[in-house]
C-alpha cells in the first residue's frame, strides 16, 4: 500500500512537472543553442523581459509598502470593518485574473468617471503600463499581507514596548524592532509576489492590449510566439522565465525555513 | 528616586482595572505589588511606565509629575514578564539598545555593557542570541537591558514568572543582592505571596483594582487589614459567628469581642500555627477528630474536625509532631492561642482608627 502511494506521487510528479520541463528544455534547444540565443535576444523578447522586470519591480515596491502597512493595521488595530477588509484581501486568490483585468477595463473605460478624468489629464491608463501595474497589483496584493499578518500576531507588541521604555521613538521602534522581526516574512512575501508578477498572464493580457514592443510582457510574448507558430521562440523565452522562477523558488524555500525557525523561536519564548 | 501615585484610576471600556489607588515607593526601596491575576497590579506598573494612559490620577517620579511625559521621556527601566528580548539581536546588542538610542559613544557603550555582563554573571555570553540562553539567563539579560541606561526607577512585571521553581529561588536571592548593591528604586509585580514576602522590603496587596493593604511583609502577614489579605497571604483559618454578650460564638468556640453589639455577624481568623492540637483529650478544652495529616517537608499540617463540623488546619513543627503519636481518626483536644477579628466586607481597612480597631488577643485554653 505504502509503495503504491509513493509510486502514484512519483508518477504524478514526473508526468505533470518533470516531463513538461524536460520536453520544454529539449524543444528550446532543438534548433541548436544559437537559435535559442537568437530568440531570447531578439528585440521583442528583450522588450518583453524588460517590461516584465519593470512591472515586477514597481509592484514589489508598492506591495512591500502597502502590504506591510495593511498587515500592521490588520494585526494591531481594532476598527469597524476589520473582518470585511481581512476577508476581501483574499479575493484575488479566488477571482480569475481575467475577471480582474476585465474589472479594470470597466473601471477605466473611456465612458467612466475615472476614465474621463485620466483621459482629460492626458494620462493613458488602459493598454499602457499603469493598467498593467494595477492588474498585477490586484493579483499579488494578498501575498505580503497574508505572510506578515500572522507573523505580527505571533510577535505581539512586547518587544516594541520594551524598545519604547528604552527611549526609542516610533520610527526607531519600527526600523530597529518590528522590521527586523519581520525580515524573513518580508523575503517570503516578496518572493511570492515576484514569482506571481513575472508569471501573470490573464489580467495583463486583458488590460494591456498585447501591443508588440509596447505592452507585450514576457508571458504575452510567449503566447504571441506560440500563436504565430514560432515554437522555438515560445520555448526559449518560456525556458528562460522558468529558470528565473526556479531560482526564485529556491530563495523562497530557504526563506521559508528561516521564517519557520523565527516563528518557532518566537513561540518558544 | 521616589515614585508616588495619587488617585490613580484606569478604566477599560466599562470595566475598572485600577480604581483610585494611592501609594508611595520610597527612594531605594524594593517594593512588591502583590495580588491575584486580574487584580490590576500589572496595569499600575504599566501606568507608571507610561505604557498606558490613566483615566484619572497623578503619577510622580522624583517629585515631578510625569503624566504628560511619554514612556520614552520617563527614564524608567521595565522588565517584561516574558522578557521581550530582541530576538534578532545578540545579548550585547540587547543590552546596548537603550544606550545606542541615547547616543552614547561606542567606548562608553562597550564599557557599560561589559560592566553589566559582569554584574549579571553573564560574562562570555555577549555574542549569544536570546534563544541560545536559559530562562534564568534571559531574565538577567532583560534586567541588564533595563538597567543599562541608568533609569531613575526599575519596574518589573512578574520577573520570576517564566522560570522553573529552582531557578526562581536563585533569582530571588540574586535580585535581593543586586538591589542591595545598586539601590535603585524598584517596583515589582507578583501573584506569588511567598515571593513578595521574601523579596520585598514592603508589600502592597491588590484585589480587584483596589489597594487592600500596604506594609512590611510581617505587618501584612501578622495583621491583615482585610479578609481578602488574610485569605490571600499565607494560610488562615477563617470562621464566622454571631456576637452574644461580647463573645463571637462559633459552635462551641468563643472569641472575646468587646464593644460589638449582640447579633452582629463577625469573621474570626487565626493562623494554623496558633491552633494547638494535643493527643491528650483533656489537655485543651475543645474537642475534635483528627481527619488528616499532611507532611509539608519542614513541618506537618493537621486537619481536624470539630463536633459542629468545622474543619480547621493546624501547623506543627517536626519535633512537636514526633513527641505526639497521632493517628488519623483519633480524638484530639485543641485551643486557639491567638486570633483576629477580621474587618467586615465593605468596611475599609482601618488599622488603629477609632471605629475599626482590630481586636486580637490570646485565648485562655
Amino acid at each position: 500500500m505504502r509503495r503504491v502511494l509513493i509510486g502514484i506521487v512519483w508518477f504524478y510528479f514526473l508526468v505533470l512537472l518533470v516531463g513538461p520541463i524536460l520536453y520544454l528544455a529539449n524543444q528550446s534547444f532543438s534548433q541548436g543553442i544559437e537559435a535559442f540565443w537568437t530568440e531570447v535576444t531578439r528585440p521583442e523578447a528583450l522588450h518583453g523581459f524588460t517590461l516584465t522586470a519593470e512591472i515586477t519591480v514597481i509592484v514589489l515596491v508598492l506591495n512591500l509598502f502597502f502590504g506591510t502597512m495593511t498587515a500592521l493595521v490588520l494585526a494591531r488595530q481594532q476598527f469597524w470593518g476589520r473582518g470585511l477588509v481581512s476577508g476581501v484581501i483574499d479575493l484575488p486568490f479566488a477571482v480569475s485574473p481575467v475577471i480582474a483585468g476585465f474589472m479594470l477595463i470597466l473601471l477605466f473605460g473611456p465612458d467612466t468617471l475615472l476614465g474621463t478624468f485620466f483621459g482629460q489629464a492626458g494620462v493613458k491608463v488602459l493598454f499602457a503600463l499603469p493598467a498593467m501595474i494595477l492588474a498585477t497589483l490586484f493579483v499579488t496584493f494578498p501575498f505580503m499581507v497574508r505572510e506578515l499578518t500572522p507573523l505580527l500576531q505571533t510577535l505581539g507588541t512586547e518587544e516594541e514596548e520594551a524598545a519604547r521604555t528604552l527611549g526609542a521613538g516610533e520610527w526607531q521602534v519600527f526600523l530597529k524592532v518590528t522590521l527586523p522581526a519581520l525580515r524573513w516574512g518580508l523575503v517570503y512575501g516578496a518572493t511570492l509576489t515576484v514569482a506571481r508578477a513575472i508569471g501573470e498572464f490573464g489580467a495583463v493580457l486583458v488590460v494591456s492590449g498585447n501591443i508588440l514592443l509596447l505592452t507585450q510582457t514576457a508571458t504575452l510574448h510567449i503566447y504571441q510566439s506560440y500563436v504565430d507558430f514560432n515554437y522555438v521562440a515560445a520555448n526559449a523565452v518560456a525556458l528562460t522565465l522558468l529558470a528565473v522562477s526556479f531560482a526564485i523558488l529556491t530563495v523562497l524555500e530557504i526563506a521559508k525555513a528561516r521564517a519557520e525557525t523565527t516563528v518557532a523561536e518566537a513561540g518558544a519564548q | 528616586m521616589k515614585i508616588e501615585v495619587r488617585g490613580l484610576t484606569k478604566k477599560f471600556g466599562s470595566g475598572t482595572a485600577v480604581g483610585d489607588v494611592s501609594f508611595v515607593v520610597h527612594e531605594g526601596e524594593l517594593l512588591g505589588l502583590l495580588g491575584p491575576s486580574g487584580s490590576g497590579k500589572t496595569t499600575v506598573l504599566r501606568l507608571i511606565a507610561g505604557l498606558e494612559i490613566p483615566t484619572a490620577g497623578d503619577i510622580f517620579i522624583d517629585g515631578k509629575r510625569v503624566n504628560d511625559l511619554t514612556v520614552q521621556e520617563r527614564n524608567i527601566g521595565f522588565v517584561f514578564q516574558h522578557y521581550a528580548l530582541f530576538k534578532h539581536l545578540t545579548v550585547f546588542d540587547n543590552i546596548a539598545f537603550g544606550l545606542k538610542i541615547k547616543k552614547w559613544s561606542r567606548r562608553d557603550i562597550e564599557q557599560r555593557v561589559q560592566e553589566l555582563l559582569a554584574l549579571m554573571s553573564l560574562e562570555g555570553l555577549g555574542g549569544r542570541y536570546p534563544h541560545q540562553l536559559s530562562g534564568g539567563q534571559r531574565q538577567r539579560v532583560a534586567i541588564a537591558r533595563a538597567l543599562a541606561p541608568r533609569p531613575a526607577v526599575l519596574l518589573m512585571d512578574e520577573p520570576f514568572g517564566a522560570v522553573d521553581a529552582k531557578v526562581r529561588q536563585e533569582l530571588r536571592e540574586w535580585l535581593i543582592r543586586l538591589h542591595t548593591d545598586l539601590n535603585v528604586t524598584s517596583l515589582f509585580v507578583t501573584h506569588d505571596q511567598e515571593e513578595a514576602m521574601e523579596v520585598s522590603g514592603r508589600i502592597i496587596v491588590f484585589s480587584k483594582g483596589k489597594l487592600e493593604q500596604a506594609g512590611s511583609p510581617a505587618d501584612v502577614y501578622e495583621e491583615p487589614a482585610t479578609e481578602f489579605v488574610a485569605r490571600f497571604i499565607g494560610s488562615m483559618n477563617i470562621v464566622e459567628g454571631v456576637v452574644r454578650r461580647e463573645q463571637v460564638q462559633v459552635g462551641s468556640l468563643e472569641f472575646p469581642a468587646p464593644g460589638f453589639p449582640d447579633g452582629q455577624k463577625l469573621q474570626v481568623g487565626f493562623r494554623p500555627y496558633y491552633l494547638k492540637v494535643a493527643e491528650d483529650p483533656t489537655r485543651y478544652r475543645q474537642q475534635a477528630k483528627l481527619r488528616h495529616i499532611y507532611f509539608l517537608g519542614v513541618a506537618y499540617r493537621l486537619e481536624i474536625e470539630t463536633a459542629d463540623g468545622l474543619i480547621l488546619r493546624s501547623r506543627m513543627n517536626k519535633e512537636e509532631f514526633r513527641r505526639c503519636h497521632f493517628t488519623v481518626g483519633q480524638a484530639v483536644s485543641f485551643a486557639v492561642t491567638h486570633f483576629r477579628i477580621l474587618p467586615q466586607e465593605g468596611a475599609t481597612a482601618a488599622i488603629g482608627s477609632e471605629t475599626g480597631t482590630p481586636i486580637t488577643g490570646p485565648l485562655t485554653p
